[in-house]
């Protein structure tokens, strides 16, 4: 069950899926404890868009591959190996400015990767960057927005939203380091590379920090491995919990 | 119902309002006009409504709860999303509901204080855990079965905004409980341990739901006066007879017992009859003594408390951008 795609198309698509389940994941996490009802609701808006590019992006790999697995067997049939996220979104929510600070991490780096997507050589998976990337361009915003508040609202906000960035950045290289899945599918005009991406992410985010007064953490050498399979030990949990049914009534249908 | 713990109109302090304004004012009732926010009303009207209104808001909230005891753990994606789309409805009809609240004069902060130290109360229904997948199911096509019964009536309550907000709540609601039932029939239809969990799962809430519509008539002395002024419409009894009427069936189809020996169809009444209540454990439950009431206001004072620096920061940062813009001004 738990083979990986032998089509790269199919192979990089999961990356994507992957990432968003994990972070949808942990934005489900926020229900009912956000700092407002708004702010809750907020919240939601954000992790039901990751759980609805979840299932566009497994779909059209499941397609891609040939058709003998379907959306829940990638999310609730695997195991932690398989997955491949990079580490950024798997790390806990921590407080309201460590889930901004992925978050603008996240948002800063998946909508130009969607943005440049949305001209795949694959109509379904350029249709789905689209909507994706309207999607995330605002989880930027929002993101953005609060960064900026925080940074500079009190100086304790201020205090935890440099916390929140100084313990995320190391996870930030890994995000736009390309290997050679990401290399085969940008040359087949699939897919996109991830190292041409960075100067977009430097700029949103660039100036989020500078309104947010700020600093940049200095690139740190980096904490990788997500999206080759090796994760940090929060993914055995969130898969615990996620596939929890799944695995124990594997006869049921829900 | 949603505002079961409501005993709090006070015929003597009516009869201190001006007899010309207070007969004005049921004429604009009995007329079926509606009562808005800068109009005349009587003190206890509005205290009446304040009260409803905000238990209704607080038990939206509060009930985001125990349904959200299952979204990281649905089932498949397509479940997770309708969940968690669920319970931001329900997010959702709490701030319609707190702003319908403030157009009578009071804040949302002011209300949010008394949930928070125990002194506002919300539907006894979300002080029961949710125990199993099912759960998910029966919340739906009961409790929220069981506040559209209530809700319904209230689109044409005589105070404008809550009417109003009703309107909007009732299309969610009912869409809530369609899809709890679609829930209780795929668990229904699935194998023997997943209708094991639907029939758990009925076991548990259908005795809470059927509380959900308060006291029996006899022993609810204070709704004259809400029925007076069309803030009610029905009795309680007769929402529950109704709910049970609609409901009965809905279980039979689905292959489920009602847990309850009693309950019987009168042949000559055309309604079902159920057998005896427990309202010391209702009286219990509302009181703040059931199985999660603490719990419930615990996470809810937890997360405010946890979020206090992220709205002075929002608040700080408004105020900087305010002294910004009149300087720049
Ligand atoms: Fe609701
Ligand atoms: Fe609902």
């Amino acid at each position: 069950m738990s083979f990986a795609s032998c089509d790269p198309r199919a192979a990089w698509l999961m990356r994507l899926g992957d990432t968003t389940l994990v972070l949808g994941h942990r934005m489900t996490e926020w229900l009912s404890r956000a700092p407002t009802l708004e702010e809750d609701i907020a919240l939601a808006n954000l992790g039901l868009d990751l759980i609805g590019q979840t299932r566009l992006f497994y779909t059209r790999a499941c397609e891609l591959e040939g058709g003998a697995r379907d959306e829940t067997d990638l999310a609730y049939r695997r195991a932690e190996p398989d997955y491949r996220n990079p580490l950024l979104v798997e790390q806990p929510n921590g407080n309201f400015a460590d889930t901004m600070a992925r978050h603008l991490i996240f948002a800063g780096f998946a909508t130009p990767l969607y943005q440049r997507l949305a001209a795949s050589c694959d109509a379904e998976t350029a249709g789905i960057a689209t909507r994706s990337a309207r999607e995330t361009t605002y989880h930027l915003r929002h993101a953005g927005e609060w960064m900026i508040r925080l940074g500079d609202g009190t100086d304790e906000s201020h205090e935890r939203a440099q916390a929140a960035l100084d313990d995320l950045w190391p996870y930030v290289p890994e995000l736009f380091e390309a290997d050679d899945l990401d290399r085969a599918v940008a040359a087949s005009g699939f897919g996109v590379d991830p190292s041409t991406l960075r100067d977009d992410f430097d700029a949103a985010v660039d100036d989020v920090l500078a309104r947010a007064r700020l600093a940049k953490p200095a690139e740190p050498r980096g904490q990788r491995g997500g999206k080759a399979g090796r994760h940090s030990e929060h993914l055995g949990h969130i898969l615990a919990e996620l596939q929890y049914l799944q695995r124990a009534y594997p006869d049921a249908r829900w | 119902m949603y505002a079961q713990g409501l005993n709090s109109t006070d015929p003597a302090a009516v009869e201190a309002e001006d007899p010309d304004r207070l007969a004005a004012f049921q004429a604009r009732i009995d007329a079926e006009e509606k009562i808005e926010p800068n109009d005349w009303m009587p003190a206890q009207y509005r205290r009446t409504l304040v009260r409803q209104i905000s238990q209704h808001a607080h038990s939206e909230v509060i009930g985001m709860q125990p349904e959200g005891n299952w979204v990281t753990r649905a089932p498949t994606l397509a479940r997770k999303a309708q969940l968690l789309a669920k319970i931001q409805d329900e997010a959702g009809h709490g701030l319609y509901l707190y702003s319908a609240a403030e157009t009578l004069g009071v804040t949302r902060e002011a209300l949010y204080d008394q949930l928070l130290s125990g002194r506002a109360k919300y539907s006894s229904i979300f002080n029961y855990p949710t125990l199993n997948y099912a759960d998910m199911g029966a919340i739906g096509w009961l409790v929220d079965g069981a506040a559209i019964m209530n809700q319904i009536p209230l689109c044409r309550c005589s105070y404008g905004p809550y009417a109003r907000a009703m309107i909007l709540v009732c299309k969610e609601e009912s869409f809530h409980q369609r899809q709890g039932y679609a829930i209780m029939v795929a668990m229904c239809r699935g194998s023997a341990e997943q209708r094991a969990m639907a029939q758990d799962a009925l076991n548990r809430f259908w005795q809470p739901s059927i509380m959900m519509f308060g006291p029996h008539d006899s022993n609810s002395t204070h709704s004259e006066l809400s029925m007076k002024w069309k803030i009610k419409r029905f009795t309680n009894d007769g929402l529950r007879r109704k709910f049970i009427d609609a409901t009965v069936p809905q279980a039979h189809s689905l292959g489920l017992t009602i847990p309850d020996p009693d309950l019987r169809f009168n042949e000559a009444t055309g309604h079902w009859e159920h057998g005896a209540i427990d309202w010391d454990e209702f009286a219990r439950v509302l009181g703040g003594d059931g199985p999660c009431n603490r719990q419930r206001l615990k996470h809810r004072r937890a997360a405010e408390a946890e979020g206090a620096w992220v709205r002075e920061a929002a608040a700080a940062y408004a105020a900087k951008r305010r002294g910004a813009n009149e300087r720049a001004a």
